[in-house]
């Protein structure tokens, strides 16, 4: 069942690239982003647990190191996986500090993170521009030229995404996250070092958000705080994971899928309401289907399987 | 001179600040749910204020106990018919859920509200009073005083009440309330209820010190995160003592860095906060 | 010859409450000590505080000569310390055979995840649990978990293992299991303490009999001897009783 979607999911992505023009490209580059974005989530809070509020965070601070970067001079290809280490830093720094709450207090920290970056953004404009934001050199090429390359960027950051992914769920650092986030104290009891493999969850989660941000820099060629420090981008990877099943390797993929058919559909129909429908769709997968489609069909164990 | 100036800012600030976190906290403390839409249930207390005096002349002081029983009604529905159902879920669960519910209001604040800031203008103004070197608006004190009242109020009522006891009974331990005849599914309704009533009365005291918009209801979702956990969760006094600290704080940064640094710098002791101490300056307790 | 673990005069607080009081003891390689004392005397506390899971506030734990008073558990776990827990704890939604592996993976010195499934399918045979190796962990009955929580210990390959109240809640029939399966792990090389509060079970395995009471060592010896000391029918049934009944405990 699980490949005929994603056959179908590859199968109508191609379909739509031939057929539809800069608009399908777009999307497709939104696609492989949030994809990304939802893949990377679900290694703090699918697999170990933790409800991480802080993709957001990670994401905006790739945009602003790359940005920043770029315009000293440095080339895009160089930038991108610096935006990515920043956050990866980042993320291991302030992991030290909020790895060891648990439940609700590291989900408002996480959340706080956001909150916080943003307005230091805001404040130190003489760096980043500020409120008024920044805008990016302007790349080579024609409009589609252009939409074929950042596609293909974030087509490549999804993928490597998923490889990384698909690493830590059949290797050991899965296993030991699977166990941290069932029974943490027994973990660390049987000899997990529960500390070690959060923090690297944590800077996992962060650091292809981060290169993500920096592709969407040099993409839309202007940011600013609000876009890209916004609770959103870390709301919705989390609502996507949900979707596609909490903890599996390729639900993110498919609740990135169904989650951005959505909100076309939504964003094309229903511009004053998107943001009830997508409220409403929340209340909906919560009450309804907190285990996401994959488990419809299918029970999870929650071991070696994805 | 300027720092009793600013102490008393931020004392009286304080008092207000308390009634917006207290009911926050007392759903957070007693049914282990963060309400994300605490910030739009002050708004809307907000608005009820707000139309009642544009359209007939009420005051908004008289209007908080009616917005506060708007918010009971909209809380006891919510909670019954739909936190209930996941309030044993994980975390993210609850988070996810009532993170999409404040979408849903939100937005419905939005239609029929519109964005635009409006304010709660009092014709006449109540002025001024001068205490020596301090200067405080009279309209702020009367805010900040019954804004402790009501605490005072919801104090006594988990102290003293049967209901409050069933609530607390409920909290320390859930099955045995319920073999004790304690009604679970009701008194978390009630519970919720409670803190959305707070909300709302809270949220019209504040429209005549603060501009309204659906836009702002995370603004003062944000200052009752920093209230609980720098207060500590779980007592009326840890909100009062974070609502005090966190008016300091603002105060105090305003006149130190600049207006514009008081929200990241009351984000960033949240963070230092939980960092070292989550349970807050008064711990956490049970509010037995 | 010096001692496989040694506990040299630990004392525990809780906020005020001597838990742990003064405790030395040193275990030998090889040995089977019974630890026993009444409820609430202080032995999950004695094991929590060897294996990890908080600081002596006074003294030191020596493992192989090594201090490992302020280790952090999960190394204490990799240099060969085990312990079951009372009220069981495995990973509900894993399979038996992944809870066993856990332990292989993480302090068992199983290299891959391919090696560590190897060893649980052992070690679910010698207990007995073979047959339900797929099945989640939580569908199991507390006999079953006793058994995956002894299992996931041993996959530790631990030089010393806790075993903490490993019959309570279990008929006679499955005591008479478990002792047999402690022996058998005794054999194997490994050195064991088994907490227990019932007397009997106890006495039928130990080579030495340690008593704690209120947080203090108040016997330790030849179990035969230790079963006669006045101190320890006091500690079990009041002095008033000892003193009413003049002598040895039947």
């Amino acid at each position: 069942m699980r490949t005929i979607v994603i056959l179908a999911i590859v199968a109508a992505f191609f379909t739509a690239l031939i057929f539809g023009g800069n608009y399908a490209l777009r999307l497709a580059t939104i696609f492989a982003m949030y994809a990304t974005l939802a893949l990377s989530w679900n290694i703090i809070g699918g697999l170990a647990g933790y409800p991480s509020f802080a993709t957001a965070a990670f994401f905006g601070l790739g945009t602003y190191a790359s940005a920043i970067l770029q315009s000293s001079g440095m080339p895009m290809l160089l930038a991108w996986p610096l935006g990515g280490l920043t956050a990866a830093v980042f993320a291991a720094v302030i992991g030290l500090a909020i790895l060891h709450l648990k439940g609700h207090y590291f989900a408002i920290a996480s959340l706080a993170l956001v909150e916080v970056l943003r307005e230091l953004v805001n404040i130190n404009d003489r760096l980043t521009g500020g409120g008024m934001g920044l805008n990016l050199p302007v790349t080579q090429g024609g409009v589609t030229q252009q939409a074929v390359y950042f596609l293909a960027a974030m087509l490549a950051l999804a993928v490597i995404t998923l490889l990384s992914a698909a690493a830590v769920h059949r290797g050991k650092l899965g296993f030991a996250l699977r166990c941290i986030q069932q029974n943490e104290d027994a973990a660390v009891m049987l000899g997990v070092n529960a500390r070690l493999y959060k923090a690297a969850a944590f800077t996992l989660s962060a650091v292809f958000p981060g290169m993500a941000g920096g592709i969407y820099a040099s993409w839309v060629h202007y940011i600013d705080p609000s876009d890209v420090f916004d609770i959103l981008l870390s709301v919705k990877p989390l609502v996507m994971v949900l979707v596609g099943g909490l903890g599996t390797l390729f639900g993110p993929v498919i609740g990135a899928a169904v989650f951005l058919a959505l909100e076309e559909a939504v964003w094309r129909s229903f511009l004053t309401v998107h943001a009830a429908v997508l409220g409403a769709l929340i209340v909906a997968l919560i009450l309804f289907l907190p285990h996401g489609l994959m488990s419809i069909n299918r029970r999870r164990l929650g071991a070696g399987r994805t | 001179m300027i720092y009793l100036q600013v102490l008393a800012n931020g004392l009286v600030l304080g008092g207000l600040y308390a009634a917006i976190a207290v009911g926050f906290s007392l759903v957070w403390g007693v049914l282990n749910v963060i309400n994300l839409l605490h910030g739009s249930f002050i708004i809307l207390g907000a608005y009820v204020a707000f139309f009642a005096h544009a359209f007939y002349g009420v005051h908004p002081f008289l209007s908080a106990p009616l917005a506060g029983l708007l918010l009971f009604a909209i809380g006891y529905s919510l909670q019954g018919a739909v936190i209930n159902r996941v309030i044993r879920a994980p975390v993210l669960m609850t988070l996810t859920l009532t993170f999409g519910l404040d979408l849903l209001l939100n937005n419905a604040m939005l239609l029929l509200f519109k964005a635009d800031y409006r304010k709660v203008v009092l014709d006449p103004p109540l002025g001024s009073i001068v205490l020596g070197p301090i200067v405080l608006p009279l309209d702020r004190i009367a805010v900040m005083i019954l804004a402790l009242l009501m605490t005072y109020g919801l104090y006594r009522l988990l102290r003293d009440s049967k209901l409050g006891r069933a609530i607390i009974a409920i909290r320390m331990d859930r099955e045995a309330a319920a073999l004790m005849g304690v009604d679970v599914m009701r008194m978390q309704a009630v519970t919720f209820a409670i803190g959305a009533f707070m909300a709302g009365a809270a949220g019209s005291l504040l429209s005549i010190i603060y501009p309204i918009s659906p836009l702002n209801s995370i603004t003062f979702l944000g200052k009752a995160f920093v209230i609980c956990v720098i207060g500590g969760l779980g007592s009326v006094g840890g909100a009062i003592v974070g609502g005090i600290a966190l008016g300091l704080i603002e105060s105090l940064t305003a006149l130190w860095f600049g207006q514009e640094y008081a929200v990241p710098i009351s984000f960033a002791l949240l963070v230092a906060f939980l960092a070292v101490r989550p349970t807050g300056l008064l711990g956490r307790r049970g509010y037995e | 010859m010096s001692a496989l673990l040694e506990i040299d005069r630990v004392s525990r607080s809780f906020k005020g409450l001597r838990a742990i009081d003064d405790v030395s003891l040193k275990i030998n390689a090889g040995e089977i000590v019974g630890l026993i004392g009444p409820n609430g005397a202080g032995k999950t506390t004695l094991v929590n505080l060897v294996t990890g899971m908080y600081p002596a506030t006074v003294g030191h734990v020596r493992f192989n000569g090594q201090d490992i008073t302020r280790l952090a558990p999960n190394r204490i776990a990799k240099l060969g310390i085990a312990r079951t827990f009372q009220v069981v704890q495995p990973f509900p939604r894993m399979s038996v055979g992944d809870n066993i592996a856990a332990g292989a993976l993480f302090a068992g010195g199983s290299g891959s995840l391919a090696d560590a499934r190897r060893r649980a399918m052992e070690l679910a045979q010698q207990v007995s649990i073979a047959d339900l190796f797929d099945q989640p962990a939580e569908t199991l009955t507390l006999a079953r978990r006793k058994r995956l929580e002894l299992a996931k210990s041993l996959a530790m390959s631990p030089k010393i293992l806790f075993l903490d109240e490993v019959n309570a809640g279990l008929n006679h029939a499955e005591i008479d299991d478990a002792l047999r399966l402690i022996g058998r792990i005794s054999q194997s090389g490994i050195t064991i303490v088994v907490i227990e509060h019932v007397m009997k079970v106890v006495l039928s395995i130990s080579t030495r009999l340690v008593v704690l009471h209120h947080g203090q060592l108040i016997a330790d010896g030849l179990p035969e001897v230790v079963v006669r000391d006045g101190r320890v029918a006091e500690a079990y049934l009041g002095k008033r009783y000892v003193e009413a009944s003049r002598g040895a405990p039947a």
